[in-house]
């Protein structure tokens, strides 16, 4: 049963991973592409995580496992806003048809 | 023409799901393929990235890819030292990135 759920788990982390990088080839702009890739790590990678954990249970390579998982969860939305602080520092162009700039009317 | 691309990307989608539950291959090799497929999308955005922040955004997304690699090959071929692997590169791939993100704004990486 455990196995079940952990496999039903794996696949749903594939599928996350898949269309992240779908997205990160097919949207238009920096921005854009940093906020569809970002759902690889949350569901995608931590899912494949959590889905070790449940076939392994209690043992060592499952605490491993869900303390990669908590890792993960910890550092990538830190990273994700560092570049997209340092691309909007930097002055990289947001899509022509963006709606609005909250970060650029802030720091006016 | 737009309609005409995404019924082509539909296409080749279907084909390549197909082929991997047709061919014959090990379980290990049909659960990797997709990751595999999303390692080379990545290798695009580095090679063909307009700015250098897209860049850096694939390099980021292959790294945490990599990681759900060493977890299903620790399941599927029951040795434990690929977890401790993840959680090296986990680490490490925090660092790299926010080393890089550093050197995006315009700073030195000593400031």
């Amino acid at each position: 049963m455990n196995e079940t759920i952990g496999y039903i788990f794996i696949g749903i982390g594939l599928l996350f991973d898949f269309f992240g990088c779908l997205g990160l080839v097919r949207l238009p702009d920096l921005y854009n592409r940093l906020q569809a890739s970002t759902k690889c790590v949350t569901f995608g990678t931590c899912g494949v995580m959590l889905g070790v954990f449940f076939i392994y249970g209690f043992t060592g390579v499952g605490i491993k496992a869900i303390l990669c998982a908590g890792f993960l969860l910890l550092t990538a939305p830190v990273s994700a806003h560092a570049i997209a602080r340092g691309a909007h520092i930097r002055g990289f162009k947001l899509w022509e048809k963006s709606v609005c700039d909250k970060y650029e009317e802030d720091n006016l | 023409m737009r309609v005409l691309r995404w019924f082509l990307g539909l296409i080749l989608f279907a084909g390549l799901m197909v082929l991997n539950f047709t061919v014959e291959m090990s379980v290990l090799l049909r659960i990797l393929n997709p990751l595999i497929i999303c390692c080379f999308l990545c290798l695009w955005r580095v090679g063909f990235g307009p700015t250098p922040a897209d860049r850096v955004v694939a390099i980021d997304i292959l790294g945490i890819l990599i990681i759900g690699f060493c977890g299903i090959l620790a399941v599927f071929t029951k040795k434990d030292f690929f977890i401790d692997i993840a959680i090296a590169w986990a680490l490490q791939s925090f660092i790299g990135t926010i080393a890089l993100a550093k050197f995006l704004e315009g700073k030195s990486f000593d400031e």
